[in-house]
């Protein structure tokens, strides 16, 4: 289902290998560190966010990425 | 006698102080035959208390294994130990085969000897694969762990509380400690004091007591390292008089190491050492931590040897590393190398400067060098 809202995006750290695609298609909330790998924003996607965010998590090439329904 | 345990308060001893009825509720929930790990990995190179604990009272932590398999209705107990007190963990299992007490069986494990193989996940992943480095994202141990079953895993000094409690009752754990953090606690007691070694104490006390304990401080004090090499720095003046308790001192307790730093020895020395210490103990699976660790080691070392004129970058980093790894070893250097700089602020300016003050000597802090690591 496309569009969900009350996510955060979460990234497995063993599987990621820095390839940073996932901060070109969501700069707003994903920036690249000095060696490549993401720092994600850990609040809820904002909703205009949200199909952005799916993008991020389906090109990731490591499939490292995945949105979590937050709890709260 | 889950109830007794949720009303006994007690908390994990590993280093988390995660609650333990809780833990054994989430292993309860799930589907499948449960296992139960009694973790005695005791990765931190500067605490002794698992290894003390497992050759002095090797029953009693037994006890507790078997307490929490009876609970959960685990039939297998790995227990996992530093490799000094292997011969003392297998006499007792031996011990306790003869007797035929226990529902569950126990198999023992000699632990890892690095850094981070003492991680639950890590831990699961020796047992079952030899590989000593944490497991990436969910499930949880709880729910899939060792060989895709609920996994129970437990320090060893926590089940031996559990056992305690199991005979005792909550209430009598309860007339120790504090009302959020009851019970007494193994704390290793190492640097400049008269008699370290392992103590049981109370927590709450005024932390100037637990050193007592180990015969007091051989010269003022500067600084505390509190927890472990993952822990947090404190200046020693205000918190001498503050209860030994998370609350008490504003952090984590940990593995329940203290160590004692005295005047005159270079705290930012002792940081870099401990910085290159921890950066070669990542597992080199998650990148923030691979490349960000001997990046910050390398820049702490610059600054110990006074050739950094900024901590700006240094700073940042700390900020970034922090949860961006599948264990918290990346959040542990942070926390720790950013407590150095503020307790350490004054030898910090010095070393921007390109001096350092100390005239004690360095390097006190017990680090393993060599062997496979």
């Amino acid at each position: 289902m496309r569009g969900r809202s009350g996510v955060r995006i979460r990234v497995d750290r063993i599987a990621c290998d820095g390839r940073g695609l996932c901060a070109e298609i969501l700069p707003e909330w994903i920036t690249l560190d000095d060696w490549g790998f993401p720092i994600v924003n850990q609040a809820i996607v904002p909703e205009d966010l949200v199909l952005a965010a799916e993008d991020a998590v389906e090109v990731c090439p490591k499939l490292a990425l995945w949105l979590e329904t937050a709890s709260t | 006698m889950l109830d007794e345990i949720e009303r006994s308060g007690l908390l994990g001893h590993g280093g988390a102080a995660f609650p333990t009825a809780k833990k054994l509720k989430a292993v309860l929930s799930q589907p499948g035959r449960p296992v139960v790990i009694a973790n005695g990995t005791e990765g931190e190179p500067a605490s002794h208390k698992d290894r003390v604990l497992l050759a002095r009272a090797t029953h009693l932590v037994l006890d507790g294994a078997s307490v929490a398999a009876d609970l959960v209705e685990a039939g297998e107990i790995f227990v996992v130990v530093h490799r000094d007190v292997r011969a003392a963990v297998d006499a007792a299992v031996g011990e306790r085969r003869r007797t035929g007490l226990d529902r569950a069986s126990f198999r023992v494990v000699t632990a890892s000897d690095r850094f981070v193989a003492g991680e639950a996940s890590a831990v699961v992943n020796w047992i079952a694969r030899g590989k000593p480095v944490p497991l990436g994202k969910p499930p949880r141990l709880a729910e899939r762990g060792l060989a895709g079953r609920p996994t129970l895993v437990q320090n060893v000094e926590t089940l031996a509380q559990l056992a305690l409690i199991a005979r005792y009752g909550a209430a009598w754990y309860r007339s120790l400690g504090t009302p959020e953090e009851p019970g007494s606690m193994l704390v290793t007691l190492l640097g400049a004091l008269e008699r370290p070694g392992v103590r049981e104490v109370e927590i709450g006390i005024p932390l100037a007591e637990v050193l007592a304990r180990a015969g007091g401080p051989t010269s003022t004090l500067q600084a505390f390292l509190v927890g472990g090499y993952f822990g947090t720095w404190l200046a020693a003046g205000p918190s001498l008089s503050r209860p030994f308790s998370a609350q008490g001192l504003g952090v984590g307790l940990g593995a329940g190491l203290i160590f004692a730093f005295p005047t005159g020895v270079c705290g930012v020395e002792e940081t870099a050492q401990l910085a290159r210490y921890l950066a070669s103990q990542s597992a080199g699976q998650c990148g923030p931590c691979m490349f960000g660790l001997p990046a910050i080691a390398g820049e702490v070392t610059k600054l110990a040897q006074g050739r950094l004129t900024s901590t700006e970058v240094l700073e940042r980093w700390l900020l970034e590393i922090d949860g961006r790894g599948a264990c918290s070893l990346p959040d542990g250097v942070a926390g720790q190398i950013s407590s150095a700089l503020k307790v350490f602020a004054p030898e910090v300016a010095e070393h921007l400067d390109g001096w350092c003050t100390a005239r004690a000597g360095c390097r006190i802090l017990p680090i393993p060098t060599g062997g496979p690591r």
